[in-house]
């Protein structure tokens, strides 16, 4: 099969990626293919448990703060419903895209392109959804949101007393799931079952 | 691999930038190509790529000046209101002897924009130059700032969450202030700016000037 390398477009003979490697160019190193077992259903998998994680992350409060018998909870929303409210709206705009909706965005058409590809049927706008998915995935930042809520509450440690709560264990195991999903995904894979059917 | 190496435009083909599917186009058509598998428009290079990234480090170098200089939050306690920017959060840090604190907060905010920007025009001035100058070394910057770019949101997210956790009326509250707004603009402009570049350029020029 002729392949172009992404980064370099140089033109290559590629044969057959064996299951778990990576073909890289020979030019400047960028992945040509990378295909894991069983790709496809492991992303399946691990994009059904993301689902589960993230409506427990989002329906409790991941932090609650008590300073002198004063306690305030806060879930993802209300935090960015304060922004919008203190007449930074931009703010509060970004914060929703990158750590609510492109990650619900992201687990939603994962499910929506995998589930039928899995059961060999080939889904509704295949190639629309499937395209969303690479544009949302550079806008979905749970991961460092997660590093904002530690330094924040390090921050907060010697003011007051900070609280984990429920939704943090949640969001941090929903990183871990989703970047998995994410790195055993082969997009090429994916594009080769949507041509076999037409 | 005898002579020099060939690229896919070089042999008529063009990477299908959605899907990756090598497609071969007819020299008429050019312009309104479609890809036969997924439908997206095919381009041999992203479209005016060095147009845009150029405009987009400028938009975002202007509000780096802002983001920095503004204040990106205010503290009230007690009635006593202190305002912070990015830097003056990081002495506060610091001087609380919380410094890998103030590593991140330096790194992800003030570092990595600047070294974001810097590697952009270093890319777009080799490539408008046409040099030939270490492509691989070049392709590999490039990576680098794709990579790293995300990470600067860390300073608005600890802001979002200072400001929902901390509203406690008269005895304490934080609030969002501009500086947050325009570093929040650096971010997203260096992010697209990153994804407008097309690395392949850096291999054409090196291509073009050697034959």
């Amino acid at each position: 099969m002729l392949a172009a390398c992404h980064d370099c477009d140089l033109l290559f003979h590629l044969g057959t990626v064996a299951e778990g490697a990576t073909a890289r160019c020979g030019r400047c190193n960028g992945v040509l293919r990378r295909r894991r077992r069983n790709g496809i259903e492991r992303t399946l998998a691990l994009s059904l448990a993301a689902a589960v994680l993230f409506a427990v992350a989002n329906a409790f409060p991941f932090l609650s703060f008590d300073m002198k018998g004063q306690k305030t909870e806060t879930t993802l929303l209300t935090g960015v419903f304060d922004l919008f409210e203190q007449g930074v709206p931009e703010i509060a705009a970004l914060v929703l895209v990158t750590a609510v909706l492109a990650p619900m965005l992201q687990i939603a058409l994962l499910l929506y392109v995998l589930l039928p590809v899995h059961a060999g049927r080939v889904p509704w706008q295949m190639a629309r959804a499937f395209r969303l998915l690479r544009r949302v995935q550079p806008w979905s930042m749970m991961e460092v949101f997660l590093v904002g809520i530690l330094v924040a509450v390090t921050k907060l440690m010697g003011m007051a007393e900070v609280v984990a709560g429920l939704s943090l264990w949640a969001f941090a195991l929903l990183i871990v799931v989703l970047a998995g999903a994410m790195s055993s995904l082969d997009p090429h894979e994916v594009w080769e079952r949507l041509e076999v059917p037409r | 691999m005898s002579g020099a190496p060939r690229t896919a435009l070089a042999a008529g083909c063009w990477l299908c930038h959605d899907c990756a599917l090598l497609c071969r186009v007819p020299a008429t058509t050019g312009h309104g190509a479609r890809c036969p598998r997924c439908g997206a428009a095919l381009h041999p290079r992203k479209p005016r790529s060095l147009e845009r990234t150029w405009a987009l480090v400028i938009a975002a170098s202007l509000c780096y000046l802002p983001a920095n200089l503004l204040p990106i939050m205010t503290v009230t306690s007690l009635g006593k209101a202190q305002s912070d920017t990015i830097m003056s959060g990081v002495t506060y840090l610091l001087h609380h002897g919380m410094w890998p604190l103030a590593a991140i907060i330096f790194i992800a905010s003030v570092f990595v924009p600047v070294l974001k920007l810097g590697i952009l025009v270093l890319l777009l001035v080799s490539v408008g130059r046409g040099s030939r100058w270490r492509p691989v070394e070049r392709t590999r910057l490039y990576r680098i700032t794709e990579a790293i770019g995300r990470w600067s949101m860390v300073d608005i997210f600890v802001v979002t969450i200072l400001v929902a956790l901390v509203r406690l009326g008269s005895l304490a509250t934080i609030e969002a202030q501009a500086g947050a707004v325009f570093f929040g603009a650096v971010v997203v402009l260096t992010m697209l700016a990153a994804e407008s570049f097309d690395p392949r350029l850096i291999w054409d020029r090196s291509e073009e000037t050697r034959r």
